[in-house]
Order: C-alpha cells, then structure tokens, then sequence
C-alpha cells in the first residue's frame, strides 16, 4: 500500500476537464517528481489531494484513509503539508508570526492562550535557521524577497511536521543559489527524517537530480512513470512535450 | 521598557479615572466623556472582529439595539428600580447580543468581502423595521422609558461614566489578550489569506463566528448603557445605521487590526461629532463637515493613526541604523529602508 493514492481522479471546470482519470501513488519515504506540460493538470492534482477542489470522480486515500471530501484543515492535519505555485505567506504578519500559525492546538484553553509557547516557538526559531530566515523574524513576511518568501513557506509547512509535503514550482523565479539550498534542504528532511515529497517542478535539472521516481502528466492524466532516466527517453513523455 | 510602558498605562488609566470629577467637573464635559466611552466600548469591540479578520461588519449595530432592548424590557418587565440596580443587567444585555451575533454570524460569514458588507448593512435595516413595527413588544416608535435615575445635579453623569469605563477596560482587556493569543493569531491569518488558513489548519469558519460573537457583546453592552444613560429606547436610534458609520469612522482614524488604534479614534471622532451636533445639528452642516473629515482621513491617512506612526518610527530607526553603519551594510544583505517602512502591523 502506498502512502498516498490518487485513483481515477477526474476532475472539471465548466468545459474543460483538467484531470481525466487519473492516478498517481506516492511511495513512503520517496520524493517523487509530477512534471508535464503546461495545463496537463498537476497544479489541480494538488488542488483536489489538499481538499481545495472536490473531485468529480474518483477517490484518494492517505495511509490507507479516504480523504476524497475532506477540507483543506483536515488533510493538513492529517499529516499533508503543500506549498503554492505562487507563494502565499501572509504578508502583514512577521515572519515569525507566520510560523506559528500552522502549529496545531487543539485545546480551548491553548487557543486563547499566547501563541509564543515555549515548545512551539523553540521549533519555528529553528526552522528559520534551518532555512536561514532567522535574522528575518521581526520581519513582516510581505518585505521578504521572492525566494525568501519561498523558504518561508517551506518552513512553516514544517512546523506541523507533515508526512508528505506537496511542493508546487519550489524552484521558479528562485536564483540558483537558493535552489541549491533548496535541494539540500529536502534531500536532508527526506534522508533524516524520512519526509516523502511530491515535487512539482519545471526545472528540469531540479527534476532530475533530485526525484527517486517521476510522473509525467499530459492532459490530466498520467502517462508515464519510472526513474528520471527511464522518463528522458520515454517516447510518450517526449511527444508530450515536444507536441511531435 | 516594560516598566515604563506599564507606568504610562497606569498614569492614562489615573488620568480617565479622576477625570470626571477633578478635571473637568461640568455637565457638559462629562457628557461628552460618556459618550466617548460609550463609543470606545463599541470601536473597540467591533476591532476584535472585523479589524483582526479584515471583515468590515457595517451592521454592529444590531447588536447595539439587541443590548438596548434586552436592557430597557427587562428593566420595564421586572420593575428594577433607577439607580445602580439597573447597571446589573448589563451582561444579561451582552449575552442577548452574543446570542443574537450566532445565526446572524452563522448566515453572513458563508460571504466575504463586499458581499458580507451588504447582508449586515441590511441586517441594520431589517432589525429596525422590526423593532418599529412588533409594537407588543418593543412599543414601536413610541419609545421605551428607562428607569429614572435619582441621582441629581454634578452627580448625574458620574454613574454612567465610571460603569462605561469598566466596560471598557474589560473590553480592551479581552482584545488585548485575543490580539496576542493563538486565536488572535489566527483570525490575522484569515485577514491576509483565508483560503491559505484554513490549509494551514486554521478553523476559519468556527474562528470567524467566535469572533463575531465575543464582539457583540460588548456593543451590546455599549447600546444598553446608552439607552439607559438617554433615558428612552427608539428603534431609529439604536438599530442606527449613523452608530455603523461612527465605528467604521473610529477604527478607520485610529487604525484597524491594532490594539489601541480604535481607541484613540474613539477619542478624536465622538467629541468631534458631539460638537458638530451642538453647534451645525440644526441644518445638517455637520453632516456636511463628516463626510468631509472621512475623505480627508482616507486620503492622508489611509492606514490610520497607529499603524502611520508605527510605520514612521520603523523607517526612522532602519535610517539611522544604515546611516551609522553605513560600510557595512552595503556589503551584507539586510532590508532596505525602504522595503522596512512599508510594514503596517500592529
């Protein structure tokens, strides 16, 4: 049983259908690649894994558990953490404030009690070092730099230490540099802590180097999957993004 | 600092306490200071709503008319007597109000934005038509007599002064806390970015009616003693849309979203409006003279008094910063000033 299983999903917008039967496992402990050209869906994919759209068919299990209707607030409890295409932090709050607000409490008396509690902040102090946001913290979030805003995010998603972190365009518009820190960030989460990833990525480069397995979209469905070697030759995959 | 910041409060605190009678011990005065108060309260409990959650409510008001009402026909029905008595039914005022807020809240907050805006402008409108028309119980447009006070001349004020102020500072006491806990965290989250809160785990919708609740209740706790402290309940006056204006117009001045914004708004825009009424109310110039000062405030303020100021002294400090050490911070990778002084939080 895989971690995470899409099953026939379908999905559509009025007229257009962005998924089409489509399925798509993730391994435990493995950071898979989902590339595809532009509109083949992926962005959706996400969308209906993390509760923001309802599918039209189809269904998707989490550890075993159906989580095909549940809200966005459930399936991050679960254990699903995503980022944006385009970043979205929030912009007034500081950057130390925007780590908190992922920090799970469930308690009465722990909501309407200081949001800076030793334990949760020790943990979001730590994880701005660990992406190097720290001497941001009193920052607001929305004077931060593109790339920084990215690391932001992809640190707050860590606060409540998700099983699987869903990673939409984590290296666009982000200077080399910071893609490398971004590599070595989830090759270290996924190595030490056994984090599974699912990448969405158009740097092919970043695909490439960094997923055990990759899946390849073409109008909302899948049509290839195997290593990142197997794909570049895969004759599917190059007529899908060549159009030949 | 610290220190010093709880001696400032403590000396704004003395200075409210002992206004009334060591400072300006004048009817006048003192009314005007009570309905200051009385718009303090309202501000500041609308701020825990609609200021944290960026939900602008133009229809508070309904709150303040539940409280009046609850107040003035329990005080009616139960024969309490003028006097003190009748300040005990105060929470009894918020809590109808709090009650009312749940399916108002319930039906509004599944809209956001411009839509939520107009449902509780007609919420205002619809609860007036109510309160003028189930005449069996709210006597219509005849009014609701309040119990008469005993208390005399110099004295008359004093009561409802120091009860507003109690309000108050519970009020601000409650949004203090909010402001800095969990939850407070979270509904300035659904104010940036609701959809990203709620993936974040954030349980916007039970948030948002929470809030909503907990700010009625202090309105309606304002609209009680304002009813009281007037002596007789007319639905015009009390499910009013100019009271929606009046608090927009506060939190705007002062600053929404922050802690002591709405209060110093408060402070600027009631004795304003008392004034006006005294010397334009006749001919509507200062209607005229509102409008005006809204505009005014939206085009050089837009941010509001606090968050301006904030801003500025932010922009300062990172100025002086970079200028005394100016070598070596063009070779590190610090904010820009300019990037800095854009921030407005509270």
């Amino acid at each position: 049983m895989s971690l995470l299983e899409v099953q026939t999903v379908s999905k559509a917008f009025g007229g257009i259908q962005a998924l089409t039967t489509c399925s798509i496992n993730v391994e435990q402990g493995t950071i898979t690649g989902l590339i595809g050209p532009n509109g083949s869906g992926k962005t959706t994919l996400f969308n209906v894994i993390t509760g923001y759209e309802r599918v039209d068919r189809g269904n998707i299990r989490f550890m075993g558990q159906d989580i095909t209707r549940a809200t966005p607030d459930r399936v991050f409890s679960l254990g699903i953490g995503r980022t944006f295409q385009l970043t979205r932090i929030f912009p007034r709050l500081t950057v130390l404030e925007n780590m908190h607000i992922s920090a799970k409490r469930e308690r009465l008396k722990a909501l309407f009690s200081s949001w800076s509690s030793t334990q949760e902040q020790a943990l979001a102090l730590e994880l701005l070092a660990f992406v190097n946001l720290l001497r941001h913290k009193d920052t607001p979030a929305g004077n931060l730099s593109y790339g920084q805003k990215k690391l932001l995010e992809f640190a707050l998603i860590l606060v409540a230490q998700p099983q699987v972190i869903l990673l939409d365009e984590p290296a666009g518009g982000v200077n080399p540099t910071m893609i490398n820190e971004l590599v070595g960030h989830i090759r270290t989460l996924n190595e030490e802590q056994g984090v599974t990833f699912l990448v969405v990525e158009h740097n092919m480069e970043f695909v490439m180097g960094l997923c055990h397995t990759v899946n390849v979209m073409h109008r909302g469905t899948k049509i290839a999957e195997g290593s990142p070697d197997e794909m570049r030759k895969n004759p599917a995959v190059l007529e899908a993004y060549l159009g030949a | 600092m610290k220190f010093l910041r709880i001696l400032g409060l403590l000396v704004i605190v003395a200075f409210v306490g002992i206004f009334p009678v060591g400072i300006a011990p004048n009817d006048a005065v003192n009314s005007v200071a009570v309905f200051t108060l009385i718009g303090a309260i309202t501000v500041v409990s609308w701020n825990i709503f609609s200021g944290y959650t960026g939900y602008i409510s133009l229809g508070h008001s309904v709150f303040y008319g539940f409280g009046a009402y609850a107040f003035a026909l329990a005080s009616q029905n139960w024969h309490i007597p003028g006097g003190w008595d009748p300040f005990l039914l105060l929470p009894l005022a918020g809590l109808v109000a709090g009650a009312v807020a749940l399916p108002l809240g319930w039906i509004a907050l599944r809209t956001r934005r411009h839509t939520f805006v107009v449902i509780t402008i007609a919420f205002v409108f619809i609860f007036q038509l109510l309160a003028t028309n189930l005449q069996g119980i709210t006597n219509g447009s005849g009014g609701v007599f309040m119990p008469l006070t005993p208390w005399t001349d110099g004295y008359t004020d004093l009561p409802f002064y120091y009860v507003a102020f109690a309000v108050l500072l519970v009020a601000i006491f409650v949004s203090w806390r909010i402001r800095h806990s969990k939850f407070g965290l979270g509904l300035l989250a659904i104010r940036d970015d609701e959809d990203r809160a709620l993936g974040l785990g954030v349980k916007t919708a039970a948030f948002k009616l929470t809030a909503y609740m907990i700010s009625a209740v202090f309105v309606g706790m304002a609209g009680a003693i304002f009813a009281y402290y007037v002596g007789i309940l007319y639905p015009q006056f009390s499910f009013d849309p100019v009271v929606d204006i009046t608090i927009a117009l506060m939190a705007f001045l002062g600053g929404l979203g922050t802690v002591a914004g709405p209060l110093i708004g408060a402070l600027f825009v009631i004795p304003l409006q008392q004034y006006l009424d005294l010397q334009f109310g006749g001919n509507g110039v200062n209607l005229m003279i509102y409008g005006a000062l809204f505009l005014a405030i939206i085009l050089v303020l837009p941010q509001g008094i606090v968050p301006s100021l904030q801003s500025r002294w932010r922009a300062w400090r990172a100025s002086r910063n970079t200028t005394l050490d100016s070598g070596k911070r063009a070779t590190n990778q610090e904010q820009p000033a300019f990037l800095i002084e854009r921030g407005g939080k509270g």
